[in-house]
């Protein structure tokens, strides 16, 4: 797993660096997104109402839903309305989220993954590692075997990536053109004129938005953006930021329906699930900025080493070291904002400059605050330590202590250090006491030696 | 010129040496070095790990203690990053020594000799956190012998992140291996820094494998002759 996700985060890394190179106002575009962004969360009940009215023009039908449950019975009572035995889905993290493909197949219905990452995962009952490139954690022979047991049984596919590309094409062509009901996530909806986006490499997305009777997109509502020109700000960071493409390969734009011109029925699914809860949050809504792009996951070096299934939620690495307590409450991830070295990375490839590194530290504090026990070990050690630092006596007593091997300052560094790594002798004179026993220096200091 | 030194507690208590060098070098480029013994620590550690209140009063503590200092300098590029983002940078008389000694003092060869080859680790909170940008490699790239050899991968991680290393130790070995890797690869004798907290890290790994590799910070570099 570590070389598989080691080997891809490395490939994109390098290429999106050489994409974003290309473009020499590149900063001034991440300062774009993140005002955009800022603006709309900040007059986002404004937004997300020109929106529905806007979509509603266009002959869509605009549902509002507080959370998962209402979302899923939103979903699956237009499926059953329709008699749909199955759905085919495009790739989508907010319909992960709330667990769609089990809702609906509760109800006999089976949703059908047209992403091959999510197919690739959905046959080998996976979950999703990685928000761009769902099966990032496979290698391409475990592919084959997995399609040689599924989807193209009893046959040999050889090794060539295109070869076995194909069984999957064959298997969803025949879907594209059967299943009356098709879902989508969006990458973006346009306030200003109703229109929806999603930007994708393979094409079954486009499949998916124009061949099927019903399309049903549920968005997070974070993801409006009050005008269309704003499209043409983040139409550049994205696919260099997610794929290190200078423009994606498939750009699907709709709005509303339009007669004898693909789906004749419109719905679209404003999902809040626990957003509101994060823009109430001052330093933590920037997460809601977030445009999926994965760049901050390919440049870190916590993921890259762990992989994204080591997060337990749809959205893993920095970006959903963040998202995800905030989304489901502190309470229910309290360990995820610890899982980074705060070196950064993140926060320089952000194509919307989220603070990653702040928003953590925000979020420590928080669970510190508000869910840790002040008699928890770590707790009462931080506060020895607290103490030690707050006098200069107490300090200078500790580091006798420490040079002992033992005292607080040692026994809060210890565990844990362990197997790889030994911890340097206390050596026998601190600074300050080498400083005190200096022979005097000349009046007026200088170069004296 | 007259300059407070801010040592910090990791380096006062462990890397003493480093902390002389310091001495050794400011005063070899004709400062007065103070020593305000009351200093401790920045509360980077606390903050950092959730205990916010608890780092910003030290902090504040770190600002009372060289208020009256007309420039702070400090061999920790991490301390000083954290205590500029939270309002403690003095109004701008907190500096990070390779910051000092290139924009307040404008030298850069401070007159040092070094025959080793030398690899530096960039560290994050130097580069990303405090924008010291290249001004390591220009001081280093001024002394005398020295063989400076460049290290692959450099600005990545090298596990330590604080608490980090024993909260998540098997992440925290998987980031350092591969560090390791890198620093062996680049065949240097000496593995340099602007902060002694990565080298902690990386110089615990290379005795722990006797790998024959020093770890020690630009200021003892720049303070040998």
């Amino acid at each position: 797993m570590r070389r598989n996700v080691g080997k891809a985060t490395d490939t994109i890394r390098a290429r999106r660096a050489a994409r974003v190179a290309e473009v020499p106002d590149w900063e001034a575009l991440r300062d774009a997104g993140a005002a955009i962004k800022a603006r709309a969360m900040a007059s986002l009940p404004e937004q997300l109402e020109r929106l529905e009215a806007a979509v509603t023009r266009a002959g869509g039908q605009v549902h509002w839903a507080r959370d998962a449950d209402e979302c899923n019975a939103i979903v699956g009572a237009i499926a059953g309305e329709h008699g749909a035995r199955e759905v085919i889905k495009v790739k989508s993290l907010a319909t992960d989220e709330i667990g769609l493909n089990d809702a609906l197949a509760a109800q006999g219905v089976e949703a059908i993954e047209t992403d091959l990452a999510e197919l690739i995962n959905q046959l080998g009952h996976d979950t999703s590692s990685h928000i761009l490139v769902p099966a990032i954690h496979r290698n391409r022979a475990e592919i084959k075997l997995l399609f040689e047991h599924t989807i193209a049984r009893g046959q040999d596919l050889g090794w060539e990536i295109t070869a076995i590309a194909e069984a999957a094409r064959r298997h969803l062509r025949e879907k594209f053109l059967s299943v009356p009901v098709a879902t989508s996530g969006a990458n973006f909806a346009v306030a200003e004129t109703g229109t929806i986006g999603v930007v994708e490499s393979e094409g079954n997305g486009r499949m998916c938005l124009t061949l099927p009777r019903v399309l049903i997109t549920v968005m997070g509502i974070e993801k409006v953006l009050p005008e269309w020109r704003d499209l043409e700000v983040f139409l550049q960071l994205l696919p260099r930021s997610a794929t290190g493409e200078r423009m994606n390969p498939y750009t699907s734009l709709w709005t509303g329906v339009r007669a004898g011109d693909g789906p004749q029925e419109f719905h679209l699914v404003l999902l809040d699930n626990g957003r509101t809860d994060v823009l109430a949050d001052e330093v933590g809504r920037q997460a809601l900025h977030c445009i999926r792009c994965s760049a901050c996951l390919n440049s870190c070096p916590v993921y890259s080493r762990v992989g994204g299934h080591a997060y337990e939620s749809v959205y893993p690495g920095p970006i959903g070291a963040i998202l995800t307590p905030q989304l489901r409450g502190l309470e229910h991830a309290p360990t995820l904002p610890w899982a980074s070295s705060l070196c950064g990375a993140c926060y320089e490839v952000c194509p919307v400059k989220i603070d990653i590194p702040s928003v953590l530290l925000h979020l420590r504090a928080r669970v510190v605050r508000e869910y840790k026990s002040r008699r928890s070990p770590e707790a009462l050690a931080m506060e020895a330590v607290g103490r030690v630092f707050g006098s200069q006596r107490r300090y200078e007593q500790a580091q006798k202590l420490a040079r002992l091997g033992r005292g607080p300052i040692v026994t809060a560094a210890l565990p844990g250090w362990s197997a790889m790594r030994g911890l340097p002798e206390v050596p026998e004179q601190t600074f300050r006491e080498w400083w005190r026993s200096r022979p005097p220096r000349a009046a007026g200091g200088g170069a004296a030696q | 010129m007259r300059v407070a030194l801010f040592i910090t507690c990791f380096n006062d208590t462990l890397f003493p040496q480093t902390g002389r060098a310091v001495v050794t070098l400011l005063e070899r480029l004709g400062c007065e070095v103070d020593f305000p013994e009351a200093q401790t620590c920045c509360g980077q550690m606390h903050t950092n790990t959730g205990y916010r209140e608890r780092g910003l009063a030290l902090a504040r503590r770190f600002e009372q203690v060289f208020a009256d200092a007309e420039v702070v300098v400090s061999p920790s590029a991490s301390c000083v990053a954290y205590l500029r983002e939270n309002g403690a940078g003095l109004d701008g008389r907190l500096t990070e020594l390779t910051e000092f000694l290139v924009d307040r003092l404008g030298v850069e060869d401070v007159g040092a000799t070094f025959p080793h080859k030398v690899t530096l680790h960039p560290t994050c909170h130097s580069v990303r956190l405090m924008g010291i940008g290249d001004r390591p490699q220009r001081l280093l790239k001024q002394v005398r012998g020295i063989d400076l050899v460049e290290l692959n991968d450099a600005a990545v991680c090298c596990g330590f992140g604080g608490t980090f290393a024993v909260k998540n130790a098997d992440t925290s070995m998987a980031m350092l291996s591969d560090k390791l890797r890198d620093v062996l690869n680049s065949g240097a004798e000496v593995c340099t820094a602007a902060d002694n907290s990565c080298l902690l890290h990386i110089g615990g790994a290379l005795r722990h494998q006797r790998a024959g590799v020093r770890v020690m910070h630009v200021a003892e570099i720049l303070a040998a002759t």
